[in-house]
């Protein structure tokens, strides 16, 4: 398991969840504030292993859930289910796709609000609920969409350019070798 | 399908949020203050980087306007401060009045200026955090205002920034009064999930007489919110119950999107 890579995410998951909280300014335009959690968790469910996703949900999910009213800890559950979701099924996925990236984005940006939403319903909160929030999943879910390819590109390169790469292994044993000489 | 790995880190994280889920909510409130502080450093520079945007607006504004503002606000200033002058004299004559008649005097509020450093990051609450906290004395349910009128509630204080909740929020409710013959009362609910700008007033008697325009303030009642802060006005009403209640839809006083520094007020 490469840590610098777990370290890029959660950095990249902690100033987004600084970003969402700071800049208000997209709700008052478009009536809704874009989560950039889901597609994160897209990218580590189809790139990394289960302890970057379990991270990412619990640390994501909690920084969130400080900066805002929700209770604490009902943001964990909902990435973490997400991200589970598509881990188990990546060998069947075309993660290299822009489009594949940007249908799981777009899917997990819907699925992690309704999910929190369940959630706090459940546990006896009272969000506020009505027809407006039907566009306000349309709006998650296009900015998931148009997110996660994003993320592929720039934790891809960050990969490329920062992570050393792993040593190419030869195809050959070490005591099926060739040696050349007068020996 | 599920392996091992799979089922221990499901079983980790159902454990957290059901432990967290069920905490007492004075730890719950401690351990949010906690780990929202991560984040203080980055508090001072998107404070000092939104400074540097507005400078480097302020650089490009030109001299003639700035110069229209000037005369404008210089206007503004004398009229204010007449007013001020006649308000002075209003006030000793209604303290004078008050003694006569052995009413208790009103109390001037006592105001204190917060920035608005973050907003609420998810779509299904209302609420801001403030950098003013416990050390500048602070505390829970303070009104806060804008020059406009209402804006909310303090709901959480750490020691430095607190949170405050929003007109619209179904958990900031207000008792408030009609300006009308009547003096209808009710009470402000939540808004709508998109529209910030409208909330709803129901409890509002079934004869209630209201029309587009009247003012809407606070009651008193209730204990958190002191009388006469102004909240909006009516925009319309509809019957509901089959007639026993009215609902209206009051727009804010307060712009709630526009909101970089707000006033607390201290008892």
């Amino acid at each position: 398991m490469n840590w610098l890579h777990t370290v890029f995410i959660l950095v990249g998951a902690f100033l987004a969840v600084f970003w969402e909280a700071a800049f208000g300014g997209l709700r008052y335009l478009i009536g809704a504030q874009v989560d950039l959690l889901p597609a994160l968790m897209v990218y580590t469910s189809l790139c990394l292993g289960m302890t970057t996703i379990t991270l990412l949900a619990a640390l994501g999910g909690l920084w969130l859930d400080s900066l805002s009213a929700n209770p604490l800890g009902v943001s964990v559950l909902p990435l973490f289910i997400v991200g589970l979701a598509i881990h188990t099924k990546r060998d069947l996925i075309l993660r290299d796709q822009t489009f594949a990236q940007a249908v799981l984005g777009g899917a997990a940006s819907v699925a992690v609000p309704v999910l929190t939403l369940l959630l706090l319903l459940t546990t006896r909160h009272t969000p506020l609920f009505g027809w407006g929030t039907l566009w306000q999943l349309v709006v998650m879910c296009a900015a998931g969409a148009v997110a996660t390819p994003i993320c592929f590109e720039l934790f891809g390169w960050l990969d490329r350019t920062l992570v050393h790469p792993r040593a190419a292994e030869s195809s050959f044993r070490s005591d099926r070798e060739i040696r050349r000489g007068k020996d | 399908m599920l392996q091992r790995p799979h089922y221990i880190a499901l079983g980790l994280v159902v454990l957290l949020t059901l432990i967290m889920l069920n905490l007492p909510s004075q730890t719950t409130a401690r351990l949010k203050l906690g780990i929202g502080s991560v984040f203080l450093p980055l508090f001072g520079l998107a404070g000092s980087s939104q400074e540097a945007i507005e400078e480097a607006g302020g650089t490009l504004l030109p001299r003639r306007e700035l110069l229209q503002q000037l005369e404008s606000l210089r206007q503004e200033n004398q009229h204010l401060r007449i007013q001020a002058m006649q308000a002075d004299d209003t006030s000793r004559e209604n303290a004078r009045l008050r003694q006569l008649l052995g009413w208790q005097r009103q109390v001037p509020w006592k105001l204190k200026l917060a920035r608005v450093v973050l907003r609420e990051p998810s779509n299904w609450w209302r609420t801001l955090q403030i950098d003013l906290g416990s050390r500048d004395g602070l505390r829970v349910n303070q009104p806060v205002l804008t020059a406009d009128g209402l804006v909310g509630r303090v709901s959480s204080v750490s020691l430095t920034r607190s949170q405050v909740l929003l007109l619209g929020d179904p958990e900031c409710k207000v008792s408030a009064q009609v300006e009308n013959e009547t003096h209808d009362s009710g009470i402000i609910g939540s808004s709508g999930p998109l529209n910030s700008e409208f909330v709803e007033m129901g409890y509002l008697s079934g004869s209630a007489n209201l029309k587009p325009g009247h003012l809407v303030k606070t009651s008193g009642n209730g204990g958190i919110y002191p009388p006469n802060i102004p909240i909006g006005t009516i925009v319309d009403s509809h019957p509901v119950e089959y007639g026993l209640a009215t609902v209206a839809r009051v727009k804010l006083a307060a712009n709630l999107n526009a909101l970089k520094e707000v006033w607390v007020m201290f008892p």
